[in-house]
């Protein structure tokens, strides 16, 4: 499909997944995601791929780790409460450095929550969700376009670096429809001769495991997979800078959140205040030297989330603290209006209380 | 004279099992139906978390390690990414019938077409004796130390009884390897439910009652005897389904 089509954000993902070689998915319905599930439900058996609706989370989340462990592209999605349940799962693929791609379309929380677009998995997400020392990468797509080509970008990442990634997505992104190509650079996927595929007595078994009851060992291999995520922290940050050149004001958001800021940001500078927008695209991992070349330029930082506020905690560790940071934050669904964002930036750049 | 060897799907490696500990016995019954069915070198096996966490040791085939009662949800990952492969997994009762009841008969229910071998040894083994959802009424573990009460913790749970109400599942078997014949009839299930799967037929599940002499605070010997004794009675032995063979007998 290279020809524009109109489409909600939730199916451009199930449609980029498939263009990125991925054949196989396993889900749970949850709103908002179901769009995802009921798109490969139709496409797959058409294309000779597997869709199968698990008897929960839990059990999709394994039948991942299953077709990761046998090689191929494979994707679930899920919803918050759904997201939990699959944490477990997401230790053990980042234990047995499996790669998977995992869709959190998110709602608010905590608990059964609600059902509207929220981003407070943001900490699940970025600290690594389920038990053990490990992350996985998190993508933040802020439009359509964005969530067909992140969950491309995330199939190639998760194999290069055999680790889960993550689409951190919310609801609103995933029912709006917008224009969007799949015109994608589709590099083939690397070999993976650890699969388990079969010996065909040509070679010896492999293995995929977590379980190593020897300390020494278990650390090594935990400091042999932080050195990797060092490695991904130099190379894969993403992030995008709008106006932040000469900005006394930067707003730092992700998803949805930016699009919001970036109508305030663009209010602002009609309004002769030197407004920025800074949109970290990988969550993690966190695009520490965008945030860091603020310091010394940059008066106030405003931080937009549909949280009680959890992205601040990685600005402020990327800044050292060293520029006043005020939370915009809503929470529970709902979504901060421009023009409160744009109330906040005028209120910064007057110079007015920063309550940190 | 027979001499027995090891079987090839069987890596010539020390067992972890305590002396009297069936699993090494039924490990060799699935080693040898690998070896001759000719499916090893195609063959994924699902390792669960108990007791057998570490059979990915000790197969030759390719191994998953699993979750605590997840690997029919790996297995069916597994299955799904290649048909063409022979998936089985291996699994304690409490990974089968308490933490992964739901992936059992979903997997069960999908007639999802992978072998089972499920080890009954009535206790949770490898956390060191705690009541599992298979100990019998009275039991004496860790965690009934008065006796398993039903009033307070329910029946012990009868899985192939359970799973032969499902108009999914291929078939159903409980065999024991307390003598040897009983070896040689467990062999024969055990070979059957892997050749269902090459043949397309679908979910085939051995319950193998075993012991755990470690736990059970028995002799090996008095361990095979309480097999009989007590959990044959309610557990008997037998195939609770076997949809082909029904069919052809009406
Ligand atoms: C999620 C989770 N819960 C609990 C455990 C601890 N655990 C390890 S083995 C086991 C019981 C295994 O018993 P069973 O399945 O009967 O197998 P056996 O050891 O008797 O062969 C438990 C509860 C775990 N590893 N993971
Ligand atoms: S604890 Fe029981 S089940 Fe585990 S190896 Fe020992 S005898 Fe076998």
């Amino acid at each position: 499909m290279s020809e524009k089509v109109l489409m909600k954000g939730n199916e451009a993902i199930a449609e980029a997944a498939i263009t990125a070689g991925c054949r196989h998915y396993f889900g749970y319905p949850i709103t908002p995601q179901t769009e995802i599930a009921a798109y490969m439900a139709k496409r797959m058996p058409k294309i000779g791929g597997t869709f199968l609706q698990a008897e929960s989370e839990i059990a999709a989340i394994n039948m991942v780790y299953g077709a990761a462990s046998a090689g191929k592209r494979v994707m679930t999605s899920s919803s918050s409460p759904g997201i939990s349940l699959k944490s477990e799962g997401i230790s053990y693929l980042a234990g047995s450095d499996l790669p998977a791609v995992i869709v959190n379309a998110q709602r608010g929380g905590p608990g059964l929550g609600g059902i509207q677009p929220s981003q407070s998995d943001y900490f699940q997400a970025t600290r690594g969700g389920g038990h053990g020392d490990y992350h996985i990468l998190v993508l933040a797509p802020a439009s359509v376009q964005e969530m067909a080509a992140l969950t491309v970008k995330a199939f190639d990442l998760a194999d290069k670096w055999r680790m889960p990634a993550m689409i951190l997505a919310d609801g609103t992104i995933g029912q709006v429809m917008e224009p969007v190509t799949f015109d994608f650079d589709i590099a083939p996927a690397p070999e993976k001769p650890w699969a388990t595929t079969g010996t065909e007595l040509r070679r010896p078994h492999n293995i995929v495991n977590s379980l190593c009851l020897q300390p020494e060992e278990l650390e090594r291999q935990n400091f042999a997979r932080f050195d990797r995520y060092a490695q991904v922290e130099k190379e894969e940050p993403l992030c995008e800078e709008y106006l932040t050149e000469d900005a006394d004001v930067v707003v730092a958001a992700f998803g949805i959140a930016a699009r919001v800021s970036k109508n305030a940001v663009d209010e602002a500078r009609r309004q002769g205040i030197k407004a920025g927008l800074i949109r970290p695209i990988t969550l993690w991992p966190f695009p520490k030297a965008n945030f860091a070349k603020l310091v010394g330029k940059t008066k106030a930082i405003i931080t937009v989330e549909l949280s009680m506020g959890q992205m601040v905690e990685d600005v402020l560790l990327a800044t050292k603290c060293r520029i006043p940071v005020e939370k915009c934050n809503r929470a529970g669904g709902m979504i901060p209006s421009s023009e409160r964002v744009l109330r906040e930036i005028v209120e910064a750049s007057q110079g007015g209380e920063i309550p940190w | 004279m027979v001499v027995f060897e090891r079987p090839h799907a069987l890596l010539d490696v020390p067992l972890h099992y305590c002396p009297g500990c069936t699993h090494g016995i039924v490990h060799r019954l699935v080693a040898e139906c690998l070896d001759e069915l000719e499916i090893e070198g195609k063959t994924i096996g699902i390792a669960p978390v108990g007791c057998s966490v570490m059979a990915y040791d000790y197969f030759g085939c390719d191994v998953i390690e699993a979750a605590h009662g997840r690997a029919p949800a790996v297995a069916t990952g597994v299955k799904r990414a290649d048909p063409s492969k022979i998936v089985f997994t291996y699994q304690g009762d409490g990974d089968l019938a308490s933490i992964g009841t739901a992936e059992t008969v979903h997997a069960a229910t999908r007639n999802e077409n992978i072998t089972v071998i499920f080890i009954n040894n009535a206790i949770y083994g490898m956390t060191g004796g705690q009541m599992a959802p298979t100990s019998l009424v009275g039991q004496v573990t860790q965690t009934s130390p008065y006796g398993r009460d039903p009033k307070l913790c329910g029946y012990p749970v009868k899985i192939c009884e359970m799973l032969s109400q499902l108009e999914g599942p291929e078939y159903l078997a409980r065999v024991t390897v307390n003598n040897v014949a009983r070896v040689r009839e467990a062999k024969k299930a055990i070979k059957k439910a892997f050749q269902n799967q090459i043949d397309g037929k679908g979910f085939s599940l051995v319950e193998v009652l075993s012991a755990c002499p470690t736990n059970w605070g028995k002799t090996p010997k008095d361990a095979l005897k309480w097999i009989d004794d007590a959990m044959i009675p309610y557990y008997p032995l037998g195939v609770y389904k076997d949809r082909s063979a029904d069919q052809e007998n009406r």
